[in-house]
Order: structure tokens, then C-alpha cells, then sequence
């Protein structure tokens, strides 16, 4: 069908202090079940979100953390993370729950250019 | 004095203008600012530097909550809720950054 947009969803903020990384994930589930071409990028604090091991029992919120690992389910499988944020965060690909495709800045950039719709979290 | 930080280093000044400012005292980082305590990050030096004139303490709840808790930087000190309190009322007063 001609009419799949690619979506790319921008995630910028670490999660649980503010409510932005999970209401990213909300608006994500519902693009992916209208069938769109949805991509998600992690760059700055958004890289967090990506963590292995958050544990929320202690903080009493939701631990939508887990959320990632089922977005294959919702045929969700374009993930990436810019490699200059994990660095200076000191992560790496091991600390990550999911399987992520780590790129440059750059190539961000171009991937950016290529989208219909970029929604900023 | 203590001072409270609730947002990352990485992203957002507070922790900056507070180390700048304060000579001596105490820091409790919370939420979104105990990234700052883990290891690894480009954060982690200016810490380091203040811990010689600084105590710096850290919320754990929050720490665990976002996965790290194991990658505490030697001398940053770990604190629970019980500990918050216990910092709040040790000290003359407080600030919270915003």
C-alpha cells in the first residue's frame, strides 16, 4: 500500500525522572499498529532508556523497560542508537536490552532526512 | 548546606553551576541526576574532583531504578529514603536545584 509513511520516533530523555520516555513508547505501539514504517533513534539521555537491569520496585512506577524487548512482537525492529552518546555515557552494546543498530551522528542525520514524519520525545 | 539535584548532568546544568558554587557542604543527587554518580560517563571526573571537598551522596532507589546501581563511583556515597530524611535534617538548610 502507498500509503506507509516512515515514522521515526527521536528519543532524547532519560527515563522515569519525566514521563516522556514512556508516552514515546505509547505513540510508538500505535504507529506500529497502523501498520507504519516506524524507526526509533536514541541519542543523548534517551540512550538510558536502553539500560539492562532497571529495577522500579523501589521508585513504585511502571517498569516499561521491559516493553523494548516485545516491540519484535509488534514488527518493530528498526532500532539505533548513536554511538557518541553511549560513549560518553560509558555504556556499551552489552549494556543494552535489546539488540540495537549503533551509528554515527552523521549517519543519524541521513537516516533523518529520509523520514515522512519525525516526532521528537 | 545541602544541596538536592534532581536532573542529568548530561543534559541539563544544575550539577555544573552547583559544583561551581559550592565549596563545601553536601550534594544528594535524585531522579535523572544519579547518573551522575556512575562510572564511565564524561560526568565522572568533575565528581571525582569535587569528592575532595564535597560529600556526594547518592538516592539508590533511583540508581536501581535505572540500572546502575552497581557502577557506583568509589566514594559517592549510596543512601535510601531513610538516609534522604537523615540528610535534609542534619543540615542548617537545603537547596533544591532546579
Amino acid at each position: 500500500m502507498s500509503d506507509i509513511k516512515k515514522f521515526m520516533f527521536v528519543n532524547r530523555k532519560a527515563p522515569h525522572g519525566t514521563i516522556y520516555a514512556l508516552e514515546s513508547l505509547e505513540v510508538v505501539l500505535i504507529t506500529a499498529a497502523f501498520d507504519q514504517d516506524v524507526s526509533l533513534v536514541f541519542l543523548d539521555d534517551g540512550v538510558y532508556q536502553l539500560k539492562k537491569g532497571q529495577q522500579t520496585k523501589g521508585i513504585e512506577t511502571k517498569n516499561f523497560s521491559t516493553t523494548f524487548r516485545a516491540l519484535d512482537g509488534y514488527d518493530i525492529e528498526k532500532l539505533y542508537v548513536e554511538k557518541e552518546s553511549m560513549e560518553a555515557r560509558g555504556l556499551s552494546e552489552d549494556d543494552l536490552l535489546v539488540d540495537v543498530t549503533v551509528m554515527t551522528s552523521k549517519e543519524m542525520g541521513a537516516l533523518m532526512e529520509q523520514q515522512d514524519v519525525v516526532l521528537s520525545f | 548546606m545541602l544541596h538536592i539535584i534532581n536532573k542529568s548532568a548530561l543534559s541539563n546544568g544544575s550539577f555544573e553551576t552547583c559544583l561551581r558554587v559550592t565549596e563545601s557542604g553536601e550534594i544528594l543527587l535524585i531522579e535523572d541526576a544519579v547518573y551522575a554518580a556512575t562510572k564511565g560517563s564524561v560526568v565522572e571526573a568533575k565528581v571525582r574532583e569535587a569528592l575532595g571537598r564535597i560529600k556526594i551522596h547518592v538516592l539508590m532507589p533511583d540508581l536501581e531504578a535505572r540500572g546502575l546501581a552497581d557502577r557506583i563511583i568509589e566514594g559517592v556515597s549510596p543512601v535510601d529514603y531513610g538516609g534522604f530524611v537523615d540528610l535534609v535534617a542534619g543540615n542548617n538548610n537545603c537547596q533544591s536545584w532546579l
